[in-house]
């Protein structure tokens, strides 16, 4: 052999799954892409142009802090993407550009970049800035467009429509008994046909999206079937005491934000526990404080909220649900340990 | 089967690109080098030294301790020297160098003769005579495995044909080729040990290989095979008992402390070698395979043979670079050098081109949790991980570090490409370390 082979050396393993923190990302944000969707056909150009500028705005903010901070500028990783994408799912069809872009820079900057970025934030950064949002302009926040869908005519000319929450929310404080109010029917709002945020009107094509994250491993049942379980489950119990205050469990089920919230956001690998146990507990909390919130608080809806204030539990709840390690189940019937 | 499936694991692709070749042995080489550790333990000390003749299975180190191992000659020649030379462990060791006068003149062997009738401490001596150790790549010497304290007595013992590394068939071809070898192995490890029952275990990637060890032990009732499924790290000491008898080796044990006991299909093979034909271990299969190497082979390799007439003999490397490895993908060591030789663990080598074995920069944990799902030990090696980095070596033994048995199911499925097993094996040596230390 007179040509030398050059080595490569390298502690094991040698070889890898095809996983890798930009692929995670970028499918994130393709298993949102049905959810954007829905959104342009019921609330037209605006919705896709928020999700661009939401899009951008944060890959942009991310670049600029980096370079301010000294730091690598890694946005082609796809977790701002994902956060931008998020973010303007989390917003109305209509919300003006600046509001937008103060999103971004709240989402990021201090949802993300304060903590020394990727990984080490303990909040969702796309919730930290709607939460942001929202307590400083109500207004823009809450006044969502009427569905207008591209086929077929609208169901009415106005030009904004309140939330199914935001009706229920209203008909409580003004004591008058749900079945009085005109609420959309279950099967528009499962198919998206009903005011809202950008991305949480549909619940059929965000659990689409949400289906092939489950299968391809990268996020798990845990944290969406406690959050959404207990949702409707503690929901549907209240209504049985009192039907004409509290809406059904599938009323709560489709009506707000929960499944983009229990899908693509509480089941952010960053902010929720690391085991399945942990995620349990986590998504049994969010479901409980959401539905606290949706009842009684002063929001009519409280997914975001619910996330972010479990996300504060997160190390302590992993604190307590470490996996049971190998070597350490006592031998069975009273055998004596053999030291 | 009694056991069950263990938690954990990952399944990488088995790339068993070799697994039809039948073995073919390897033209003995002019000169072989021969590492006085081949073995787990004390290093063996010479009885030969430079000038001196030696045969072909001549005793040349003898064991130096309870845990250690004989040495024989591969090659009939002359011992240049002892010396220094790189070793497969990724330093240099002193090493024989000996002259192969390619006659292959061997000593006279001599077998136990009637093995059911022997006493088992008779076998054992003919196990520690022929300078066993085990081949799966722990090379833990067979004779002190087949030796344990009276209070721990051994009521099970499983043989590992499971071979989880993807790549590997040096296993899974002697199983086809020598499944009577293997059998009478394993009968001779059930005397030594006073058992009639023994298992086979084989994963279900196999089916060739199952279905004839089925076919031979059918004469044998106390022998069952078992079907594992295809896991990593199925064929791992602890997983496979776990499989096979749901009893959980606990923290720091060892298989001995549930009363069972594992060896290689290879190590079986080998005893059987020594028992009935009263042959020294000085030659081994060994898989020559990966993507970067012409045409995968399985070969019948001497000790001692560098690792450079093995890639040769598979038609040579396809690339310019590539990555080396002693062993498989999964927990193999990557060589720094191909004047290496082939030693007693050496199941395999492995020729990766930069493209199966990328080295990619790691990036911040987002705390997806894979490496947690993957521990078949229920670690958390992004912890262990951090602990490590933060100089906590306290609490990293907490959490369980010198749990990790290394497999490389946490790196291999992490998104982050972060050294988990690195940064925990560096995290178990300062343990150990601080644990002498007082």
């Amino acid at each position: 052999m007179n040509e030398r082979l050059k080595l490569i050396v390298s502690s094991s393993p040698h070889v890898h799954s095809p996983d890798s923190i930009p692929r995670v990302m970028w499918t994130v944000v393709a298993m949102l892409v049905p959810a954007t969707l829905v959104s342009v056909y019921f609330f037209g150009l605006p919705a896709l142009l928020t999700v661009a500028l939401s899009m951008i705005g944060c890959v942009v903010v991310e670049a600029l802090l980096a370079k301010l901070f000294k730091k690598p500028i890694v946005i082609r990783d796809g977790a701002a993407a994902v956060t931008g994408i998020l973010l303007a799912l989390n917003l109305p069809a209509n919300a003006p550009w600046w509001m937008i872009l103060i999103g971004c820079v709240v989402a990021i900057g201090l949802g993300k970049m304060v903590y020394g970025g990727l990984g080490q934030n303990i909040f969702n950064p796309a919730l930290v800035a709607r939460v942001f949002l929202l307590i400083s302009f109500p207004v823009q926040m809450t006044s969502w467009p009427a569905p207008k869908p591209l086929l077929g005519s609208a169901a009415t000319d106005a030009v904004t429509a309140a939330t199914p929450l935001g009706m229920v929310k209203e008909a409580a404080m003004l004591g008058k008994p749900i079945g009085s109010l005109d609420l959309p029917g279950w099967t528009d709002m499962a198919v998206g046909y009903m005011g809202g945020s950008l991305g949480e009107i549909s619940a059929i094509a965000l659990l689409l999206g949400a289906l092939f994250l489950l299968y391809k491993g990268y996020i798990t049942w845990h944290t969406p079937v406690s959050f959404i379980g207990s949702v409707v489950v503690l929901g549907q119990v209240f209504h049985w005491i009192n039907p004409d205050l509290y809406p059904s469990g599938s009323f709560h089920l489709v009506a707000g934000g929960l499944l983009l919230g229990a899908l693509f956001m509480a089941t952010d690998m960053v902010t929720s526990p690391i085991t399945g146990k942990g995620q349990l507990i986590f998504g049994l909390g969010c479901g409980v404080i959401t539905v606290v919130i949706r009842l009684w608080g002063g929001y009519p809806e409280g997914v975001s909220f619910a996330i972010l204030l479990m996300n504060a539990f997160v190390p302590i709840i992993d604190r307590y649900t470490v996996p049971k390690k190998f070597g350490f189940t006592p031998p069975e019937k009273g055998e004596e340990e053999a030291a | 089967m009694i056991g069950r499936m263990f938690r954990g694991g990952v399944h990488p692709p088995e790339k068993k690109l070799s697994a039809d070749v039948p073995v073919k042995p390897l033209p003995v080489p002019e000169q072989v080098i021969v590492p006085l550790s081949m073995h787990i333990g004390a290093p063996a000390k010479p009885v030969v030294q430079g000038g001196d003749e030696v045969k072909l299975g001549q005793l040349i180190a003898e064991s130096s301790g309870f845990v250690s191992a004989n040495i024989h000659s591969p090659v009939s020649g002359v011992v240049r020297t002892i010396e220094p030379r790189d070793h497969p462990l990724g330093r240099k060791l002193p090493c024989f160098v000996i002259d192969n006068d390619g006659k292959d003149d061997a000593v006279e062997f001599t077998p136990l003769g009637d093995w059911p009738t022997a006493e088992p401490k008779a076998l054992i001596e003919a196990i520690h005579a022929a300078g066993i150790v085990g081949m799966g790549g722990a090379t833990f010497p067979t004779h002190v495995k087949l030796s344990p304290p009276p209070q721990f007595p051994i009521d099970t013992v499983i043989a590992n044909g499971v071979e989880c590394e993807p790549y590997l068939t040096s296993d899974h071809r002697l199983m086809l080729e020598h499944p009577d070898r293997v059998l009478e192995g394993l009968r001779i490890v059930m005397r030594v040990l006073g058992l009639d029952k023994g298992f086979i275990g084989i994963e279900q990637n196999k089916p060739d290989a199952i279905a004839l060890m089925r076919e031979k032990v059918a004469d044998h009732p106390g022998v069952e095979v078992l079907a594992l499924p295809v896991r990593y790290p199925q064929g791992a000491e602890k997983q496979l008992i776990y499989a096979a008898t749901k009893r959980e080796i606990p923290s720091g044990g060892l298989p001995m402390n549930v009363g069972c006991l594992v060896q290689n299909v290879g190590t079986l093979a080998a005893i059987r070698d020594a028992v009935v034909e009263g042959k020294p271990l000085v030659e081994r299969i060994v898989t020559v395979t990966g993507e970067a190497v012409a045409q995968p082979v399985n070969l019948l390799v001497r000790l001692g043979t560098p690792i450079r007439l093995l890639i040769e003999a598979a038609g040579g490397a396809t690339v310019p670079t590539a990555k080396v490895i002693s062993g498989g993908p999964m927990m193999g060591l990557a060589q720094y050098t191909d004047q290496t030789p082939v030693i007693k663990g050496s199941s395999g080598l492995l020729v990766l081109g930069p493209e199966q074995a990328p080295v990619i920069e790691a990036g911040p944990c987002i705390r997806c949790g894979a490496c947690v799902r993957g521990c078949p030990m229920g670690l958390q090696p992004t912890e262990l991980a951090r602990l490590v980095q933060n100089d906590d070596f306290a609490a990293a033994e907490a959490w369980g570090v010198l749990d990790c048995i290394e497999c490389g199911s946490c790196a291999f499925g992490c998104p982050a490409h972060i050294k988990l097993v690195h940064w925990i094996r560096f995290g178990k040596a300062e343990v150990m370390a601080r644990r002498k230390k007082g």
